[in-house]
């Protein structure tokens, strides 16, 4: 039932964008990017170490997915986490997330252990992720997904919404608003209305990074986000990662879009079969032999692995 | 078949042919059917101006007794109103549970006998307990089973979803079990003279009196009138999101902050709340509280209720209630067929129409409204399926 | 409340009665094995189908019962009824033979009917999991009540005894009959004989394939439509032998709801061996079996097995949600 109904937008400030001034546009886009930024304390400083992996291992039955891997988030950087088919990249996100308790090792946020968190709560000290498969709420409208994402630091009781205490109205004026600004933030406030089952892939990605955002991370995990675009949308996001950590967050990119990830990551991480076979610069990473071994080294092994 | 069977059958298909026509104009959104698009364009205060004739309406049915509607000279009318009104309340606190937070709970009759356990322990000469007032017992009904709902649900919330369901499918043939089994509950023999509430008629007689239909039935649909609100609330809420996250995608939910655990155990509890809210009612209207009539098929009947009405629309389910329990009364010829009839209704519905009569329209942003028109400059896009539709090719993995 | 509690706890509602319970401890260790082993063979339904599909089969309990009336019919046209006749052995063998093997194809076709109507629509429209519970309660619902339409009312069939028990053998001073012995000793072979057939042959490695990866499975070739319907039709059949041995025990024991708490206890054996593990369900059934016979000895009362039976279920998903040997026929799901 995807009954889109295909009409143009009668109004509102999506419909008004076209009509604006450039001050007007400028104007209004400061305010979107006030209301997208974080409002929040975080313990360490920019520059400093924001989430550490200590030798964390993760074993599935014989199958070694992680094997004793570390390294390091510096708070306000844009990390890269690179490595061919199966190496171990959501592995890694499923570990820092909760998905997964590491077989061994740790991971520390703010230098505390995440230790044995429920993944609510890992939401709620500030890693937020999307996924490699979309995994959206399909019958919620798009503002509606983003606002269960600002739910997330939203104290209003079952009681509360009940009698619908002055908390509850507060709270849901502000989740509207700073969802409402994400997707224009995200370029896809326009669909605002539609289910997210019915909107276009591109848009979906997007709404995932949007609804990510809403839980006002620390530290926002992206799971190939560029998957299926194009070179121009590849751009656009881009473009949107580097504004997402201006307005003060922290990026963990997983990606196989070289281009992306040398454009748009300060340092990168590179694993295979589970290990880390390397960190550094973009520029460093390009020129090791081990990454290029790993990549272009076996001929065959990207697409033998890729059918798995 | 006899000829009185088969004119029941006819007329009921009829029935049920209307209602699935009602429903199919109600869910185009597109091009013919504007009244779905007419109500959701109207504001609250004109749904409102809408919505009180129509209420009143309503409340006057078992005084006004219509003749195509009318189960008389089989049944009272008024109380066969009044049987719809409590199926309706149990409908709408089963959907807390089965349409918005999608867990399935096959027990339910096991908090409804909770509920009636407690009014006639309470209130019946029978019970060696102390007495209160019987109105007290709707409220104290509501804390039991809730606890009841804790109870059960803190152990196996946490597990995978099905086997909720043959837990609670278990609890609610234990609780039968145990009044059979537990001399104080006294099996069989039950409790008489469960208490009324408080009103007499002109000529002396108790106004809340088992026979009088009228008065319970608009007590009931008060009730109803009041849960709907309070359960509308919760929908345009954080607790109604996150409910309906949970039912879409647990773990996504549970990644996005949602914490899955403790709203999946506030679903069961509400839910098993009003359950037991509608079992002191139902035995307060019967007066008359035993073992016979907690069984696993009201249980399922119940769930019909749901399903037929459209798992996830607290207006659908109001209807699918009324539905369920009047089928009974106005077919008679029909009545000993009645839960052949309704488990092949679950199953047909289950493949040619999951949406029930109507499909799930929930909305669940306060103000969410006013957000849209000023954000992009129409209504949203409503979810007219329910929980039960399909997911798309490639979603499920 | 505190008033309602003492109430309740004066009562003298609940006695343990553990003189008979010491008594009886071998006498109800060896009928509970016999109940036990029919359990297993029920459980094994369950098992299968929720290895394959991740489906609880709730109508399964009515795939019993249809077998259950099966042999009923069966037996009866055979000259079998409320009052025992004595043939000779081998007819009375031939005849239970007959009467199993009709069993077994009444329910086997119960199972397959139900899957084709009932599961393989939802299926092709790739219907969310809420859908199947509930469609498998409709469908449970709607054959309980063909039965009871059929049959006229909520009246068990008249008995309908197969052969008097006759003592075999002593253990630890207590009888084993000969009624026991067939039961338990049928029901092993049966479920060793199923055991092999999943783990040696072409077809039950179908089976293993789709329950561990459907879409790999359906790549390598697998026609994964026939392994579902293979699954439903074994389930059915032991199911059917089950109904035969039920009936030995229960006489009475065809009414149109009759496979409703035979049903719960069945899953509750399989979730306790670990559902998809078939030799889960063999452990876990007669395990269920003894625990919940000595509920009843202990307690004095039949009508207790039940809430026993649900008490373990719960308790075993409180603690090892994944059955006492783990899941396996499929994948470990997260
Ligand atoms: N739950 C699990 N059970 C068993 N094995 C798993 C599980 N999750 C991941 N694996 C295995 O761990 C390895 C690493 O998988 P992972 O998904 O982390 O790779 P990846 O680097 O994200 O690859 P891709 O680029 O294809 O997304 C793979 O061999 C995968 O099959
Ligand atoms: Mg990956």
């Amino acid at each position: 039932m995807s009954d889109t109904p295909e009409v143009e937008p009668e109004g509102g400030i999506v419909a008004e964008l076209e009509h604006m001034t450039e001050a007007e546009r400028a104007a209004h886009e400061a305010e979107v990017a006030e209301a997208v930024a974080p409002d929040r304390e975080i313990a360490v400083e920019v520059g400093d170490t924001l989430l550490e992996l200590r030798d964390v291992t993760m074993r599935f039955g014989g199958l070694v997915a992680m094997d004793s891997v570390s390294f390091s988030i510096k708070r306000g950087e844009i990390l890269g986490l690179i490595g061919p088919n199966g190496a171990g990249k959501t592995t890694c996100f499923n570990a820092m997330t909760g998905v997964y308790r590491p077989t061994s090792g740790q991971v520390l946020l703010e230098d505390r252990p995440l230790g044995r968190a429920k993944r609510h709560q890992i939401t709620h000290r500030g890693i937020a992720r999307t996924f490699q498969n979309i995994r959206l709420f399909g019958e919620m409208t798009a503002l509606e997904n983003v606002v269960v994402g600002a739910d997330a630091r939203h104290q209003t009781s079952v009681v509360g919404a009940l009698l619908r205490l002055p908390r509850h109205h507060r709270e849901e004026r502000e989740a509207i608003d700073r969802a409402m600004a994400l997707l224009e933030f995200m370029g896809i406030a326009d669909r605002a209305a539609d289910k997210a089952k019915n909107l276009p892939y591109g848009y979906q990605r997007r709404l995932e990074i949007a609804r990510a955002l809403a839980t006002e991370p620390k530290l926002l995990c992206l799971d190939e986000p560029a998957a299926g675009f194009n070179p121009a949308e590849k751009d656009e996001l881009m473009g949107l990662i580097r504004k997402i950590r201006d307005d003060g967050y922290t990026v963990l990119l997983i990606e196989h879009d070289m281009r992306l990830v040398m454009g748009v990551t300060d340092r990168i991480v590179v694993l295979e079969f589970g290990k880390k076979i390397a960190e550094g610069l973009p520029a460093e990473i390009r020129d090791n032999p081990a990454v290029i071994a790993a990549y272009l080294g076996v001929p065959d092994e990207e697409d033998t692995d890729g059918a798995a | 078949m006899t000829s009185d069977e088969i004119i029941d059958l006819v007329e009921m298909v009829v029935l049920v042919a209307v209602l699935v026509a009602v429903g199919k104009l109600f869910q185009r959104s597109k091009a013919s059917g504007r009244l779905g698009e007419w109500w959701n364009s109207k504001s609250r205060v004109e749904q409102w101006a809408w919505l009180v004739p129509l209420i009143a309406v309503v409340v006057l049915i078992p005084v006004i007794n219509p003749p195509f509607l009318t189960t008389e000279p089989g049944t009272n009318f008024p109380i066969t109103m009044f049987n719809c009104a409590l199926y309706a309340l149990v409908a709408l606190g089963l959907n807390v549970v089965v349409g918005q937070a999608g867990l399935l709970d096959l027990g339910y009759v096991g908090f409804f006998a909770v509920g009636a356990y407690v009014a006639a322990l309470f209130t019946s000469p029978d019970s060696q307990l102390s007495k209160i007032p019987y109105l007290w017992t709707l409220p104290l009904a509501m804390v039991v089973t809730m606890f009841f709902g804790v109870v059960l649900g803190t152990p196996t919330l946490r597990l995978r979803g099905d086997y909720l369901a043959i837990v609670t499918l278990g609890f609610g043939e234990i609780v039968r079990l145990l009044a059979t089994l537990m001399p104080p509950l006294k099996g069989n023999v039950g409790f008489q003279d469960v208490g009324h509430p408080p009103g007499t008629k002109a000529d002396g007689g108790a106004l809340f009196a088992n026979t009088n239909g009228t008065p319970w039935y608009m007590l009931t649909i008060g009730i109803i009138l009041i849960v709907l609100l309070l359960v509308g609330n919760l929908e345009r809420s954080r607790v109604g999101r996150a409910w309906v996250a949970i039912r879409e995608d647990e773990d996504a939910a549970e990644m996005m902050g949602v914490p899955v655990f403790k709203f999946k155990l506030w679903a069961f509890a509400i839910g098993a709340a009003i359950g037991g809210l509608s079992g002191s009612l139902f035995a307060g209207q019967v007066s008359f509280v035993n073992n016979q009539k907690f069984d696993v098929p009201t249980s399922v009947l119940f769930l019909a209720a749901v399903v037929l009405g459209g798992s996830g629309n607290k207006v659908g389910v109001l209807l699918g209630g009324f539905v369920i329990a009047y089928i009974p009364f106005r077919f008679t010829a029909l009545a000993s067929y009645k839960y052949l009839i309704f488990g092949v209704a679950l199953v047909v519905l289950m493949i040619f129409r999951p949406q029930g009569l109507l499909g799930a329209r929930q909305r669940l942003l306060a103000r969410g409204r006013q957000a849209y028109q000023r954000l992009i400059g129409r209504p949203e896009q409503l979810s007219s399926d329910s929980s039960l539709v399909a997911e798309k090719a490639g979603d499920s993995a | 409340m505190h008033h309602l509690i003492t109430y309740l706890a004066d009562a003298p509602w609940i006695t343990f009665n553990t003189g008979a319970f010491s008594d009886q401890f071998w006498a109800s260790t060896f009928d509970g094995l016999t109940y036990g082993s029919i359990y297993a063979l029920v459980a094994m339904g369950y098992t299968l189908v929720y290895g394959v599909l991740q489906l609880i089969n709730f109508a399964h309990s009515e795939v019993f019962i249809v077998g259950v009336y099966a042999t009923v019919f069966a037996l009866n046209a055979m000259g079998f009824g409320p009052s025992p006749v004595y043939p000779p052995m081998v007819v009375l063998i031939i005849d239970l033979l007959v009467a199993m093997v009709a069993a077994m194809i009444a329910s086997g076709l119960t199972a397959l009917i139900l899957e084709r109507v009932a599961y393989r629509p939802l299926r092709k429209r790739n219907a969310p999991r809420l859908v199947f519970l509930i469609t498998a309660i409709g469908a449970s619902f709607t054959i309980q009540y063909l039965i009871f339409v059929w049959r006229g009312g909520s009246n068990a069939e008249p008995a309908t005894i197969m052969f008097v028990p006759d003592p075999v053998f002593e253990v630890f001073s207590t009888i084993i009959d000969s009624q026991q012995l067939t039961i338990f000793i049928a029901a092993i072979v049966l479920m060793v004989v199923t055991d092999q057939f999943i783990n040696r042959t072409k077809f039950g490695r179908g089976i293993r394939a789709v329950a561990q990866d459907p879409d790999t499975a359906t790549l390598m070739g697998v026609n994964k439509e026939r392994v579902i319907m293979l699954t439903f039709v074994i389930g059915g059949v032991l199911a059917g032998a089950a109904a035969l041995f039920y009936l030995m025990k229960v006489p009475q024991g065809a009414s149109f709801n009759g496979g409703f708490v035979l049903g719960i206890k069945a899953f509750a054996a399989a979730v306790l061996g670990g559902i998809g593990n078939i030799r889960g369900a063999l452990l876990g059934g007669l395990l269920l079996g003894v625990v919940s016979n000595y509920g009843v000895t202990l307690l004095g009362n039949s009508s207790w097995t039940d809430v026993v039976a649900f008490v373990v279920l719960v308790v075993v998903l409180m603690v090892r949600p994944t059955g006492l040997l783990g899941e396996s026929l499929g994948k470990a799901r997260v």
